[in-house]
């Protein structure tokens, strides 16, 4: 049990272990918020009280996850300092003003408007509550931007260059433009977004599979449904434009990935591994199952490699990753989820074209409800696989070829770190728990479709003017 | 550009005190009926306590985010070496707040409500003596080496001088808890926290009056400064305006006023921010690391600069509408619906 003592390993795992779970609330919170401006914007269009149910109903759900989310994150900022204190003396110049601007941007917009939105229904005027939702959805994706600009920064470095330990920025907006930036933020956008619209497709599954307001999750189930036919197959491109990023600028990662020895040279076929058991002592796969020339093909649509792939061999073992497995795996998982949701959605919306998915009719579509409920949790894992591939992958470095992990860290007692760790283990465990319950209880108390709707008509109808008639063109069901 | 190279960490030091001040008294709010609640009789009680946080424990809390963004960014220096230093504290306070925010979320669902009273009371508790120890601490000054870092070993943090500071923090959380109640509620609840407020008021400006001694006479550095004019003529003031503002504060209480207690109290919070700014300044970590030497670079100032100050108006705007929107008593949990 030698890493027990060890400061720089305990700060990496607890930095690891508050990270994975911190992820899973406001994974879900970011991508909900959008969820929430279109119910309640369908409501504010149509008048039709259901959707004004929905966004209520949703919202007990995002308060939790939310609340817990403020409560799981702030130890992540002052890790920074507690455990990181060399790491930030060197980057904070750039890093620590990132997230000084997430906090002013995006979380103090987030959370200045979240008390309105949750509790002003009946205090302000429609237009103004509707208002505070949106700034509470922008607030929460601008908090993606900030922080997937901060972690891209870290992946790519650029904007400036180290000087005697401390990254000095000549560029600031080249700096938040860093060669990553693009990308990781869309990815990241996407998956919050993928996770969110899953995780409430699926339980509205589980109403409409357990005979519970059909109708009333038939709604969401359809939005849901809708927005993932343009989300799902956007992800996986872009996860795929992710993949040849990391390819031309961490080539380390892009081997560990695919648990490659031996460099194949340019301008040849290499064959892609999609199963193996990677030994690092050996340097070698125990086993592997390939798909021969696959790689040109994953990477570059074509046979032949334009560049080489530089295998693991190249580096030495001080300057590339270890785990290479939980990486190689990890990739796996997530892109495997990634074609499983959008096949879900293949699925479904075939369906939906067939007319299966009427409020009549969708109750016997049984085992597509199931498979809706089954792929409610995927999302998280393939956003936590997504983050190890990620953060794991580009060891050994904590700034990509600019400062070791190992000479980032404080000068702390390790015990106090291993103090710190356990409790941490231990409190974010039982707010993990919790969340399982107390949302499972929200679940199965349902929404309340006797909820009085507030005085929309005592406002003055939006248009004053005598108009002609124009017939409803609406789908059915947005209609009163 | 000598000029800049001062002018700009002081503006970044007066934006972080505003950004500490601002946390301290709103979170004050929230941690301040926290740790009142642990004294509150039953459960009706205890809800319209929460009630009255429920809507902006979230936004008070984020003024400590942005302050610890602001810090790493303007000083990087200063946030390594303080937090590693006061490792400690900042997690007691991390848990502390941790255990309080997930109360707010889970009470609402559990049948089990005395588990989230507790933490909710032993949260806010716990956050507000990690503070204090922290605060108390960082004014005593760390241990540090030439180039800054932390030399000190893990406890340094603890002796009686932060344990005071802490103390009294804690008192005055409850003070602004209480004139917050004073303000938000009515009846028998408004009437306990008169007595409260009346009992903390005095517990406060005990434990200020030892603080105000007992500096001057541990740290010479801090004597010799005070000491010497023109700040010894600025120090005179600051008791003078404390002890008027705490009568102030005890005869609105006497006579029952609803509103001005609390504008007393953050008045007297107000003081003592001044004054603890005009101790430390121009250290960052006093008497070993001015702000100078802890500053980022003039271009990360005003990369910073450009991005959060223009925004503080308008952060400070739509906090206030909240406030706004939410004016009045509460009466029960119904409050929001």
């Amino acid at each position: 049990m030698q890493f027990l003592t060890d400061t720089v390993v305990l700060s990496r795992i607890q930095f690891a272990l508050t990270a994975i779970f911190h992820m899973l609330w406001p994974v879900l919170t970011t991508g909900m918020a959008i969820y929430l401006v279109i119910v309640e914007g369908l409501w504010l269009k149509t008048r039709n009280p259901d959707y004004y149910r929905h966004a209520r109903f949703w919202s007990k759900l995002y308060v939790l996850n939310f609340g817990i989310g403020v409560a799981s994150g702030l130890p992540m900022e002052f890790q920074f300092g507690t455990n990181w204190a060399p790491f930030s003396e060197a980057v904070g110049d750039f890093f620590g003003s990132i997230l000084g601007f997430e906090g002013a941007m995006a979380f103090m917009l987030e959370a200045g408007f979240l008390g309105i939105m949750l509790f002003g229904w009946g205090r302000v005027h429609p237009a103004i509550h509707y208002l505070a939702t949106i700034m509470v959805a922008f607030g929460a994706n601008l908090s993606t931007f900030w922080i997937l600009v901060a972690n891209s920064w870290l992946q790519t470095p650029s904007g400036g260059e180290m000087v005697n330990g401390k990254f000095i920025v000549s560029d600031y907006f080249q700096a938040i433009s860093n060669p990553f930036m693009v990308k990781s933020v869309s990815h990241m956008f996407f998956a919050t977004l993928e996770t969110s619209l899953f995780v409430i497709g699926g339980i509205s599954a589980w109403y409409i599979l357990n005979n519970r307001h059909q109708e009333f999750f038939a709604r969401s189930l359809k939005i849901v449904l809708a927005a993932a036919v343009a989300v799902t197959p956007l992800q996986i491109y872009i996860g795929h434009l992710s993949a040849e990023q990391v390819a031309h600028y961490q080539p380390t990662k892009l081997a560990a990935m695919e648990a490659k020895w031996e460099t194949s040279p340019a301008g040849q076929p290499a064959d892609w591994s999609l199963l193996a058991l990677p030994d690092e002592a050996g340097q070698k796969n125990k086993w592997e199952i390939t798909i021969p020339n696959g790689l040109g093909y994953i990477l570059e649509f074509k046979k032949n490699l334009s560049e080489p792939v530089r295998g693991l061999k190249e580096w030495a073992p001080s300057d590339r990753p270890r785990m290479v497995g939980l990486i190689y795996y990890s990739f796996r998982i997530m892109s495997g989820i990634g074609f499983f949701l959008a096949g879900l959605m293949l699925w479904s919306l075939l369906q939906w074209l067939l007319g299966n998915l009427s409020p009549e009719k969708i109750g016997q579509q049984k085992w597509l409800l199931r498979t809706w409920i089954f792929a409610a949790p995927l999302g998280y894992i393939a956003v936590e696989s997504g983050w190890i591939v990620r953060c794991v992958g580009r060891q050994p470095w904590a700034m990509y070829g600019q400062i070791r992990t190992a000479d980032a860290a404080s000068h702390i007692p390790a015990g106090n770190v291993l103090t710190s760790l356990t409790l941490f283990a231990v409190v974010y465990s039982i707010l993990f728990v919790s969340t399982l319950y107390f949302g499972s209880r929200i679940i199965r108390h349902g929404p309340n479709l006797e909820l009085p709707v507030p005085g929309l008509d005592d406002q003055p109808a939006m248009e004053t003017e005598p108009a002609t008639f124009i017939p409803d063109q609406r789908p059915a069901e947005a209609q009163q | 550009m000598d000029a800049l190279l001062h002018f700009l960490p002081q503006v970044w030091f007066v934006i972080l005190a505003l950004f500490l001040f601002l946390y301290v008294m709103l979170d004050g709010f929230d941690l301040g009926v926290g740790i009142l609640s642990l004294t509150s009789s039953d459960e009706e009680r205890r809800s319209i306590l929460m009630t009255s946080l429920g809507n902006i424990w979230d936004a008070n809390e984020t003024w400590l985010v942005l302050m610890g963004g602001a810090l790493f960014g303007a000083f990087p220096l200063a946030y390594g070496t303080i937090l590693s230093a006061l490792y400690i504290p900042i997690f007691m306070m991390i848990f502390g707040l941790i255990f309080r925010a997930v109360a707010f979320e889970f009470r609402e669902h559990s049948n089990r409500k005395f588990l989230w009273n507790f933490a909710f009371g032993a949260g806010s508790f716990i956050a507000a003596l990690g503070q204090g120890f922290a605060l108390g601490s960082v004014i005593e000054g760390i241990a540090v080496d030439q180039s800054g870092h932390f030399i000190g070993s893990t406890w340094d943090w603890l002796d009686w001088r932060s344990l005071l500071v802490a103390l009294t923090l804690i008192q005055g959380y409850v003070l602004i808890g209480s004139t917050y109640l004073i303000l938000k509620t009515e009846g028998e609840l408004q009437k306990t926290h008169f007595r409260t407020a009346k009992l903390a008021a005095i517990t406060t400006f005990i434990g200020a009056i030892l603080i105000t001694i007992a500096t001057p006479i541990v740290y010479e550095a801090a004597r010799t400064r005070l000491f010497s004019p023109p700040l010894v003529y600025i120090f005179a003031v600051i008791p003078v305006l404390g002890v008027l503002l705490v009568g102030l504060l005890l005869r609105s209480l006497n006579r029952e006023e609803e509103n001005t207690p609390l504008i007393w109290t953050i008045l007297i919070f107000l003081l003592t921010f001044i004054g603890l700014g005009l101790i430390v300044f121009p250290y960052i970590i006093p008497n070993q690391i001015t702000i100078y030497q802890a500053a980022a670079s003039p271009s990360a100032l005003v990369f910073m600069l450009t991005f959060i100050g223009v925004l503080i108006p308008i952060m400070l705007f739509y906090n206030i509408y909240n406030y706004v929107v939410f004016r009045g008593k509460v009466v029960s949990d119904a409050y929001g619906e």
